[in-house]
């Protein structure tokens, strides 16, 4: 080095991983696109491998540099803002989904779906109906308002670890981070049931008509952010099982709980507009 | 780049691969994004020529197969050019390579928020830029390689065009895209977090305060357009129909998810550039920039307004008279904060003592042409108006006014004004002027007559077009030719520069220049910054 740094901030040493996820990635989406088109779906999973495997060993480098005092108070303000930035950009991707479901509910097409026949569109003839022809929705108050309270309830537990965290109780931080994880993992379960016997009780399906196209990736979006929440979650368990975590510091702990909470917002939009309103 | 790296050497040597590929550096991070965002403009720079040789005569004489007029390698070369200048060129070399490099020297940061993030920006762009380059290749429509859909990839043409090449594209896309929201989350939390102790938020110079609010633009629009690409990428191959009329779908919907980020998107390409214009104004006027607030505002209104504005690329789509005279009404009002910046830039030269050096060339060219280019926008913003212009040359004139002659003047003006700093070496001042004059005839040769095509009715997107408007293609082509050759000279001229140089001082520019940059060597040391600068009591530079 030049000289000695006079600052606060964390210069990072040269790192091998970007490089290597990048490569990843590429394998993975051109895997993909072979899967797609038939030809062979090793290569996705051979991306995927690189990619999980580089996640692992940036995180646990991140962590390392954390246990290394590199973290000061004001590098964890940065941090702070990259985590509320990638979740406002999280945000914005939700945004396009419910502009679709929205645009379709608010002006449904008058497509006959029974005969397939192409309808009129344009704001001129939002004659059709929402939700289309031939659909049978899900009853909100059936298992769709049992979800939301797992999932509210399980936003409430990581809160309550988070604020025993805060004031040292240990036992309350794993406690209650046990019962976000187990109720989240219940949330993606029920889901999948719901899942289920949507398709096979054929209410809709996934193919062939625009209400099922915006009920399953909306909700399947946010089931797949689920699913990386309680990941996240269980990281931050088994760290704080292994000591990790302080009263003033625990930035992947705080992560983990915005997006958690990010999580259970994009739900009650789902659910008030997706499953209550639009039937 | 070989004497930055025998500079930087001799303080810390790490090794060439160390360096390059596993950079936690913001200055190698930003000359990496300008060595590949050169590369990825050659090959569509070279695409443009393909496609004006075919366009110099009437009647299709070069794109056959079998001797048959082939138009979906026409298609592929104009899907391929959008789509490499959009995402792989202008916002990677203005956003990625100068913002990298200078944003964090103009607010006094020592690297940025997230040094290792930022590499894997960098590494994205160049998975991205190759799914890109594979998708021209891949197996795509009419039994032929690459896709032709266009670059904003609208349904139902997109989600009809068979084979991998198109998925590939939508990959490309969604790659590029996560790469620039991370390299955006990186530069807002380096702006809002490592400034120097002092350097309050209106002492930040304009090219900074451009980055910033662009970096905002990213983060909220790019994650739509990924929505939408996923959307035509499970209607392509999982059977869901949300641009697909015959599944209740609607295919309008899909160009108001695109343009909703595509407006936006112009707007990224062109800030940085606005920010470029007003340091290099200010140093050559010796004067500090006219009216800095209503600057710093008038960045941040456009970019509000930017995502207000969407639906004026979509006049003819069957929108109803209330939307069509409220886009109309938004998008005539970015012309009040793009006039203060023009009048500002005009009232900075006003009485200052300017020396019309090869980057001040390139700034006046590009107000010159940029409001050229803004004053088509007026034109186009109308939208009873527009029902003539609509898909015509007119807006294809329109958008390389502001595009290629606003935004990629900006990256030459950068080059220009940034290169002692960044290499340690001059570029010869009469090399600079010469390509500057050849280039500015060059392209106005190229764009200008494409107005008279446009009112004159030629549509764009067309491989051939009829007899009578033969004459202004053949100028446009000759153009376009000329300002190639230009582009080679400007090649040759920064490896000449590179290796033969003349070595440069901290500051060559003199006292107009006065950012954080030119107090450090050029090229500067690898850490800078070591000890933070401090502002506190001091007056802002421009």
């Amino acid at each position: 080095m030049a000289g000695e740094k006079q600052h606060d901030f964390h210069i990072v040493d040269p790192s091998p991983w970007p490089v290597l996820a990048a490569i990843g990635t590429f394998v993975m989406l051109v895997g993909a696109v072979f899967w797609m088109h038939d030809v062979t779906p090793y290569a996705f999973f051979a991306g995927f491998a690189i990619v999980l495997y580089t996640m692992y060993v940036w995180w646990s480098d991140v962590i390392k540099e954390a246990h290394a005092g590199d973290h000061t108070p004001v590098v964890q303000i940065g941090l702070r803002y990259g985590v509320i930035l990638f979740i406002i950009s999280e945000v914005m991707f939700f945004v396009a989904w419910f502009w679709s479901f929205f645009k379709h509910a608010i002006f449904p097409p008058n497509a006959n779906t029974e005969t397939g026949e192409a309808g009129l569109i344009g704001p001129h003839v939002a004659d059709g109906v929402w939700p289309p022809v031939g659909i049978e929705t899900v009853d909100p108050w059936h298992l769709p308002v049992l979800n939301t309270l797992i999932l509210l309830t399980s936003g409430a537990a990581c809160t309550w670890a988070h604020h025993a965290l805060m004031e040292n109780d240990r036992k309350g931080l794993i406690n209650g981070l046990l019962i976000a994880i187990l109720l989240g993992m219940i949330f993606t379960a029920v889901q999948a049931y719901e899942y289920y016997e949507i398709v096979h009780l054929d209410w809709f399906q996934f193919a062939g008509n625009v209400y099922g196209a915006n009920f399953f990736m909306a909700t399947g979006f946010h089931g797949a952010h689920v699913i990386i929440g309680t990941l996240f979650l269980a990281v931050c368990l088994l760290r704080a099982l292994r000591g990790h975590f302080g009263p003033k510091q625990h930035i992947g702990f705080e992560a983990a709980a915005w997006y958690w909470h990010f999580v259970d917002v994009v739900w009650i939009f789902l659910f008030a507009f997706i499953y209550v309103w639009a039937v | 780049m070989a004497d930055a790296t025998a500079h930087i050497e001799q303080h810390d040597q790490p090794g060439f691969f160390t360096r390059w590929f596993c950079s936690t550096n913001h200055k190698d991070i930003g000359i990496l994004y300008l060595w590949t965002a050169g590369i990825a403009g050659l090959i569509s720079v070279i695409m443009t020529m393909y496609m004006r040789l075919e366009l110099m005569e009437p009647g299709v004489q070069y794109m056959l197969l079998d001797g048959e007029p082939n138009g979906h390698v026409w298609n592929v070369m104009i899907t391929g050019h959008g789509i490499l200048m959009m995402f792989f060129v202008v916002i990677p070399a203005l956003f990625g390579g100068f913002g990298n490099y200078f944003m964090p020297l103009h607010i006094g940061a020592p690297d940025m928020a997230f040094p290792r993030l930022n590499n894997l920006s960098y590494w994205l762009y160049v998975c991205g830029t190759s799914l890109a380059l594979l998708s021209v290749f891949a197996p795509g429509g009419n039994g032929q390689t690459g896709s032709g859909v266009g670059w904003v990839l609208y349904a139902p043409l997109s989600t009809s065009e068979q084979g991998m090449s198109m998925d590939l594209a939508i990959f490309a896309v969604h790659v590029s895209g996560a790469s620039s929201i991370l390299g955006a989350i990186n530069i807002i939390a380096t702006f809002l977090n490592m400034r120097a102790p002092g350097m309050t938020l209106f002492k930040v110079p304009l090219f900074a305060w451009s980055i910033f609010v662009t970096a905002f633009l990213i983060l909220l629009s790019l994650p739509v357009l990924a929505g939408a690409i996923t959307m035509l990428l499970t209607d392509r191959n999982f059977g869901t129909t949300f641009f697909q009329p015959e599944g209740g779908g609607d295919p309008v919907l899909y160009q108001h998810l695109l343009w909703f980020f595509g407006h936006p998107e112009v707007y990224m390409l062109i800030l940085p550039s606005f920010g470029i214009v007003s340091h290099v104004i200010a140093t050559f006027s010796r004067k500090p920039i006219f009216g800095y607030l209503g600057m710093v505002f008038a960045i941040v209104s456009i970019g509000v307004l930017g995502f207000v504005v969407w639906a004026h690329h979509m006049y003819t789509v069957g929108m109803s008279l209330n939307a069509q005279a409220y886009f109309m009404l938004a998008t005539m009002v970015i012309a009040v904060p793009t006039g203060i910046k023009i009048f500002s830039w005009i009232a900075t030269m006003w009485g200052g003592s300017i020396e019309f050096r090869t980057p001040m060339l390139w700034a006046i060219g590009y107000i010159f042409l940029f409001t050229v280019g803004g004053v088509t926008g007026v034109m186009l913003a109308q939208a009873g108006a527009d029902r003539v212009y609509h898909d015509t040359y007119f807006v294809v004139a329109h958008f390389h006014y502001v595009m290629s002659l606003g935004a990629v003047f900006g990256i030459f003006m950068g080059i220009y004004y940034w290169f002692p700093k960044m290499t340690g070496r001059e570029i010869p001042e009469w090399a600079g002027k010469l390509h500057f004059w050849w280039m500015f005839i060059a392209s106005n040769i190229t764009f200008f007559p494409q107005h008279f095509l446009g009112l004159a009715g030629m549509p764009r997107r067309y491989i051939d077009y009829s007899a009578e408007f033969a004459g202004w293609n053949y100028v446009s082509s000759i153009g376009a030719f000329i300002s190639f050759a230009s582009f080679i000279f400007f090649i040759g001229l920064i490896f000449w520069s590179l290796a033969y140089g003349r070595r440069t001082v901290a500051n060559p520019y003199g006292e107009g220049a006065d950012t954080l940059e030119w107090t450090l060597p050029s090229p500067p040391p690898a850490h800078t910054f070591e000890t933070l600068p401090d502002f506190r009591g001091k007056p802002a530079s421009h």
